[in-house]
């Protein structure tokens, strides 16, 4: 039951509440497809889309839950709609874009197993937000999750380029990066109000 | 039909095998990366990690126990949908057993706990293991890599803590002068750490590359 | 080549996957529903004993608590077991050994540093001030933001933060506000913890908007809690 304006939770959910570098949603992809712009960026944009789904689904599903007090199949119920959105969402992308299809790889169906997209769900229940503020927590979350994508995959790609330490090579690199990265994200604290 | 199934007396030294190489050669956290949301989130102490490492490793073992006994039931078309079903059922179950034993640490891992369902060793585990060995195999095999996954997290959440808060598990170590390094208990701490433990473990694989590469060309010499 | 090795692979009918996708869900419906009816004792338990705790430590002086809905539309209802209707704040009368109110503690939360930073606040309906307060969950930073639980000088500002209601029992007469540190002129401002802004301010954002939307339902109806019912 807590009053947060949508203009609040949009800087914080992007900024100081970032997602990948703040609350440590979505891992596996930001450790794993970073490694160029290229994907990353995509990837970034069907996660958005995918969570902006699971978000309003988990809302209307707790519509039905609640006076039904069935709230302990809540998760079950996410992790379902969460399954049939990505699977929508491959569709899709086969469809109008088959090169990007290639180029996500299983990526794309990896979304399901995403921490981001359960997390958003997961959030914006346990804070008790009410549909705009929940829309918004999911476009913020999603935009935030595209931004941090991009900018470490950018650094990746440049730091590859570079003359890294042979024992650094690879995840190593890519977590003090990822630090870094977050240190730089933790000036913004505060900025939501 | 599946021309895959071995041996089902598996022997004893079978068995030890597929319990320990889930615990360091292929330990999920430092060795396979997977199951990364939570172990950054969650380990800013200790005793939060090792709460979680037992959680994931109890959902874990359940889900690969049911998996491994259902396997010939379950048809290829929906077995991704049916493992996260079961995968999400024991979930359910450690987050009220975690709600009735402690409420303080149900706190302290909050949503985290839920998001086990999306770790990715307990997919990957199912599938790339669980469907294929029988239920005593599986279930041991998902149990080293659920103590493998613990050990990786508390490693993580040690020193996180001993550096950000001046404890261990709670203890005071350096007394009450200690001025911590609290970004360790902050996100960029978590990055920082876990890439730090994978760099002393490059050091040390190079360093006995370079041990062993040195033996054997004396010994090619020497021969 | 026969024709055996050119056939279609085996595709599973409809019915059976329909089957085995019920048998796994009514499997793991059991299952939950099993270890929720087990556990929900101990939950339970845990959950009264933690709002004991946390009540106890604001309205000290209370022997038994009893819980109250402040509902949206206005005026109060007692709680009966079971869910809380949305919309509403819950609140805790405390009473004394003779049955006598003795305080009331209500919940408040506001986004912080990390996450939500819930408090649970002690208020006199007879000073019409809060009396102070206690932490019931925050995700702050160690060393920094959590000072909230432990600076005195801080949680001075509790012990009697002007909470007045305006004379038509709207709103408050001061919006309550933590303001920097060493700036504290007035009873319903809050002196933030210097280098902890973010969560001072969270504190008592918490507290006024909890005020906000309470005190105007349960200090017109205060008399019906005076005695215990």
């Amino acid at each position: 039951m807590v009053h947060e304006s949508l203009g609040q939770i949009l800087v914080t959910t992007i900024l100081s509440g970032n997602f990948v570098l703040a609350m440590f949603l979505g891992m596996c992809p930001f450790l794993g497809v970073t490694h160029s712009v290229a994907v990353a960026f995509p990837l970034g944009l069907a996660t958005t889309f995918v969570i902006a789904i699971a978000s309003i689904s988990a809302y209307l599903l707790n519509l039905v839950l609640g006076p039904l007090h069935l709230e302990f199949l809540r998760l079950i119920c996410y992790i379902v709609v969460i399954a049939a959105a990505v699977q929508l969402v491959e569709m899709f992308v086969k469809k109008t874009s088959p090169s990007l299809f290639r180029a996500l790889g299983i990526y794309l169906p990896l979304i399901t197993t995403n921490c981001a997209v359960l997390g958003v769900a997961l959030f914006q229940t346990a804070r008790e937000y009410d549909f705009l503020q929940s829309m918004t927590f999911a476009i913020g979350g999603g935009a935030g999750f595209t931004l941090a994508l991009t900018l470490l995959a950018s650094v990746r790609e440049r730091v590859n380029l570079s003359d890294v330490p042979s024992v650094l090579k690879g995840t190593a690199m890519t977590l003090m990066l990822a630090g870094v990265l977050s240190l730089a994200f933790m000036g913004f604290a505060g900025i939501g109000g | 039909m599946s021309t895959n199934t071995p041996v089902s007396t598996a022997t004893a030294p079978r068995n030890m095998q597929e319990f320990m190489e889930g615990i360091w050669e292929r330990n999920p956290v430092f060795v396979m990366v997977l199951g990364m949301c939570p172990t950054m989130a969650v380990t800013v102490s200790a005793i939060n990690s090792i709460s979680m490492g037992l959680a994931t490793t109890f959902v874990l073992a359940a889900s690969c126990w049911l998996v491994s006994l259902l396997r010939h039931v379950i048809p290829k078309e929906v077995r991704i949908a049916t493992y996260i079903v079961i995968i999400a059922t024991f979930v359910t179950v450690v987050d009220y057993a975690i709600q009735a034993i402690s409420l303080e640490m149900y706190e302290a891992l909050g949503a985290y706990i839920q998001l086990i369902v999306a770790n990715c060793l307990v997919l990957g585990r199912a599938e790339a293991h669980a469907a294929k060995f029988p239920p005593v195999a599986a279930t041991l095999n998902a149990t080293g890599m659920g103590l493998g996954f613990t050990l990786g997290l508390t490693m993580i959440g040690g020193v996180r803590e001993i550096l950000g808060n001046g404890t261990l598990l709670g203890i005071s170590l350096f007394g009450a002068d200690f001025q911590p390094w609290v970004v360790m208990v902050l996100p960029p701490g978590g990055f920082f750490v876990m890439g730090g433990w994978l760099l002393l473990f490059a050091i040390y694989r190079e360093r006995k590359d370079r041990g062993n590469a040195a033996r054997t060309a004396e010994a090619s010499h020497g021969a | 080549m026969s024709a055996e090795t050119l056939a279609a692979p085996q595709v599973t009918p409809t019915a059976v996957l329909l089957r085995v996708l019920g048998i796994v869900s009514a499997i793991c419906g059991l299952i939950i529903v099993g270890s929720y009816e087990i556990t929900l004792p101990a939950a339970n338990a845990n959950r009264r004993i933690a709002l004991e705790r946390a009540v106890l430590k604001v309205v000290p002086t209370a022997k038994t608590i009893a819980e109250y809905y402040a509902l949206p539309a206005g005026g109060i209802e007692q709680a009966k077991g079971g869910e809380a209707p949305a919309g509403v704040a819950k609140f805790y009368a405390g009473y004394d050994d003779a049955g006598k109110l003795t305080g009331i503690a209500a919940e408040a939360g506001a986004k912080g540093y990390a996450d939500l930073v819930r408090v649970m606040f002690g208020y006199d309906p007879v000073c019409q001030c809060v009396t102070g307060i206690s932490v019931v969950s925050m995700r702050e930073t160690p060393g920094i933001g959590d000072k909230i639980l432990i600076d005195k000088d801080f949680l001075a500002n509790f012990k009697e933060l002007d909470v007045k209601l305006k004379e038509d029992m709207s709103a408050l007469v001061n919006e309550v506000k933590a303001v920097k540190h060493g700036t504290k002129t007035n009873p319903w401002q809050i002196d933030a913890i210097a280098g902890a802004t973010v969560t001072s301010r969270a504190v008592g954002k918490g507290i006024n908007d909890a005020a906000q939307f309470l005190l105007p339902k349960l200090v017109p109806n205060i008399e019906k809690l005076k005695v215990k019912s």
